[in-house]
């Protein structure tokens, strides 16, 4: 088996393929052949590293030399130097920006790694199928412990210790949320996972449970012992068939092992969990809205409080908890809850998981520590923007949340630094946005969610989001005039002020954000009857250059409504009155003659 | 039912021996030749032709002769490049391919898997675990 020494891998992300990473990595197979190195020394074009701010990335393996910014012309002396002489080229090594050191050897290779996998910590490494491989990543280990060693009450000071705080978009601390449920007197309690996932774009959720289906059920039951319910159930949209299916075959193991049923680890402990399917209504994702669907009524929600720490399912107190925030809960048992409470920011401790999305080629599950900033996410992971684009802005926290621009980039994610900017965590939808979306637009898409979505039972959010969704479209529609603008800001702050429920009092949020960040945007479709970004099709105008048309006639044989008019071999003209703005006769025009203006 | 776990020694007892027996696995029989290939069976993995991938691995690797063991596994976080798989040879770090189709398929198991040369589009670990923080 011929194996080579070494291997030279070179970034082959978008990222770094736009600044010629492809060319570098031919330069080097050329210099490698030309040393006498084929034999020895195989070049590999990999994806991308994650590093896309120092691109492009060259990796030898195996002493982990880690080039970066590296050039076409850099080739032959990496060849050189590196490969026949054993020296490393010092000037294209990474420097800490911190130490102002340059980073060469293998213990420190991991400053380029801005993820840390905590609650996808098994996800696409264990079999969810088999609990056996689980068990075999210290799974139930947690559940274990907290059984024999700890009592309710200490346990739940260590999930407060942690400072975990609620992943489902809130961020309400769940020591506390644990606490407050332990404190209400019942016969009987019950501990609810929302799996409820409903952002558009989202699907952390989905994977966690696709992907680690017993780290969610150890730490239902471990909130089970805590706040001293012996059931514990699961909200899943029956839309998630395979996450379901994982469930069940979860559950059936985890009963069949002892870690479900009754006198769990022999401590006279009884939990056990079964799942309830939801129609995939939004609102539902709302705790109270969540309860009462769980109980076959309508899924509206109701004025809290009472809580459901309260007065929750069955009228008995209910802890609802996030899947997300269930996936770190075994973690901080064995980790500890000051390992825990050291990643992170000290407001936000620990990570979270982006469903990352929209115009960035790295489309992807990602988990990073609390405080990452925006530009990390997006540029690094996210390796930058599709098709060389440029950004513009990026939404999070679904349709609850707001549009954050350029400025923001570097602002570190917690839960208090996005919602000061406008925008919210939500559960972890991340979508991003070029220079060719229309914000406007953006802003209706979500209404259009909100106004689909709304359960109706409050009428700031019922009609209140109708009339917004009407204005929006009344801009989009080129019939828009100056007032709509401040209408719009005073309506979205009223829905905001009286709305019902999380859904109605958050569902403005886009409207408000792309309000601030843009203005300009909305005042070229009132004031000036344009669209900046060539999205809205009513207020485009398809012209013809006369002094590039030839008159060839195409574009006018082509137009399905004959707005075009024009002889032979005379420049042609659109009568924009009647022309539909399909875009046929652009596409037609081999001359190049017709643009959209 | 006595296969119940009663205690956490036992439970720790039983991690011990399920973390050997998933070692014991890569080591039976010949363990200079037992490849681990895990697929990214999540939704999404899926709906990109992860599962002809996982078929034809275990079908192409059985007709090859191969020593292999193919499971599945969650989402690797790699959405741009499903389907992804990661393939362990004996002795070596694991690494992941992505965009793994029934051609490039192929490609692995004829280049990295019987040779040991690498194949473009490894993707590389972007993220650090639980384990070593």
């Amino acid at each position: 088996m011929a194996k080579f020494k070494y291997h030279v891998l070179v970034c082959g992300g978008t990222g770094c393929r736009a600044s010629q990473s492809e060319t570098i990595a031919a330069n080097i197979k050329r210099a490698v052949a030309e040393n006498n190195l084929a034999n020895e020394v195989q070049v590999i074009k990999t994806g991308c590293f994650g590093f896309c701010e120092k691109g492009p990335v060259v990796k030898m393996v195996p002493d982990n030399t880690f080039y970066v910014q590296v050039t076409p012309g850099d080739a032959d002396e990496l060849v050189l130097e590196h490969l026949v002489k054993g020296r490393k080229v010092k000037r294209l090594l990474y420097v800490d920006p911190e130490t102002h050191t340059a980073v060469s050897d293998s213990k420190h290779m991991d400053f380029y790694k801005k993820q840390l996998r905590i609650a996808l910590r098994n996800c696409g490494f264990i079999d969810p199928e088999n609990i056996e491989e689980y068990i075999a990543r210290d799974g139930y280990s947690a559940l274990g412990t907290v059984l024999e060693q700890y009592s309710p009450e200490k346990a739940i000071e260590v999930v407060k210790a942690s400072g975990l705080r609620g992943r489902g978009g809130g961020g309400f601390p769940t020591g506390l949320k644990w606490e407050l449920t332990r404190k209400s007197k019942a016969e009987q309690k019950f501990v609810v996972c929302n799996a409820d996932e409903g952002d558009p774009g989202a699907f952390m959720d989905r994977s966690i449970l696709e992907g680690d289906p017993h780290s969610v059920l150890e730490a239902m039951a471990i909130c089970g012992y805590c706040i001293g319910a012996d059931k514990g159930l699961i909200y899943i949209r029956a839309e998630y068939p395979l996450a379901i299916k994982r469930l069940k075959i979860a559950i059936e193991q985890a009963r069949k092992y002892g870690f479900l049923g009754n006198d769990i680890f022999g401590s006279g402990f009884n939990f056990d969990v079964t799942i309830r399917y939801g129609a995939g209504a939004f609102v539902c994702g709302e705790e109270t809205a969540l309860i009462h669907s769980m109980e076959g009524k309508r899924g509206e929600p109701t004025v809290k409080p009472p809580f459901p720490a309260q007065c929750g399912y069955q009228g008995k107190p209910t802890n609802v908890n996030n899947v997300e925030t269930f996936a770190n809960i075994p973690v901080i048992f064995l980790k500890g809850a000051d390992w825990f409470s050291n990643i992170g920011t000290p407001k936000s401790p620990g990570t979270k998981v982006f469903a990352l999305a929209g115009k960035v080629n790295n489309v992807g599950l990602i988990e990073v520590p609390m405080g990452t900033t925006l530009r990390e996410v997006i540029f690094d992971i996210g390796g930058g923007i599709k098709s060389g684009k440029k950004f513009k802005a990026v939404q999070t926290g679904g349709p609850s949340g707001g549009c954050l621009t350029e400025k923001h980039l570097d602002l570190p994610i917690d839960y208090e630094t996005l919602v000061a900017n406008g925008s919210m965590m939500g559960s972890g939808g991340m979508i991003v946005m070029d220079e060719d979306d229309c914000m406007v637009s953006v802003a209706k898409f979500y209404l259009d969610f909100t106004v689909e979505e709304s359960c109706g039972k409050c009428s700031p959010c019922r009609i209140g989001n109708k009339r917004l969704h009407e204005l929006l479209d009344k801009i989009t529609l080129g019939q828009g005039e100056e007032a709509d603008l401040s209408r719009l800001r005073n309506l979205a702050t009223v829905i905001k002020d009286t709305a019902l429920c999380g859904l109605g009092q958050t569902s403005p949020n886009p409207v408000l954000s792309t309000l601030d960040n843009f203005p300009e945007e909305y005042e070229a479709h009132v004031k000036e009857g344009k669209c900046p970004a060539g999205q809205c099709r009513a207020l485009m105008q398809y012209v013809i250059d006369p002094n590039l048309c030839v008159g060839c006639t195409l574009c006018s044989r082509v137009c399905p409504v004959d707005a075009i008019s024009g002889s032979k071999k005379t420049p042609h003209f659109i009568n924009s009155m009647v022309c539909i703005k399909c875009g046929a006769c652009m596409e037609k025009c081999k001359f190049g003659a017709i643009s959209v203006q | 039912m006595s296969d119940k776990v009663r205690n956490l020694q036992e439970l720790r007892n039983l991690r011990d021996e399920l973390k050997g027996r998933l070692l014991l696995r890569e080591k039976s029989k010949a363990p200079e030749k037992l490849v681990q290939i895990k697929v990214s069976m999540a939704t999404c993995g899926i709906a990109s032709g992860a599962r002809e991938t996982m078929s034809y691995l275990i079908e192409e690797l059985d007709q090859q002769g191969v020593d292999a063991i193919v499971t599945q596994t969650g989402c690797m976080g790699y959405c741009y490049a499903e389907p992804t798989i990661e393939v362990t040879l004996p002795g070596e770090k694991p690494v992941v391919f992505g965009h793994v189709d029934t051609v490039k398929a192929a490609e692995i198991i004829e280049k990295y898997i019987k040779k040991g040369e690498l194949v473009d589009g490894i993707i590389p670990d972007t993220y650090n675990t639980i384990d070593n923080k």
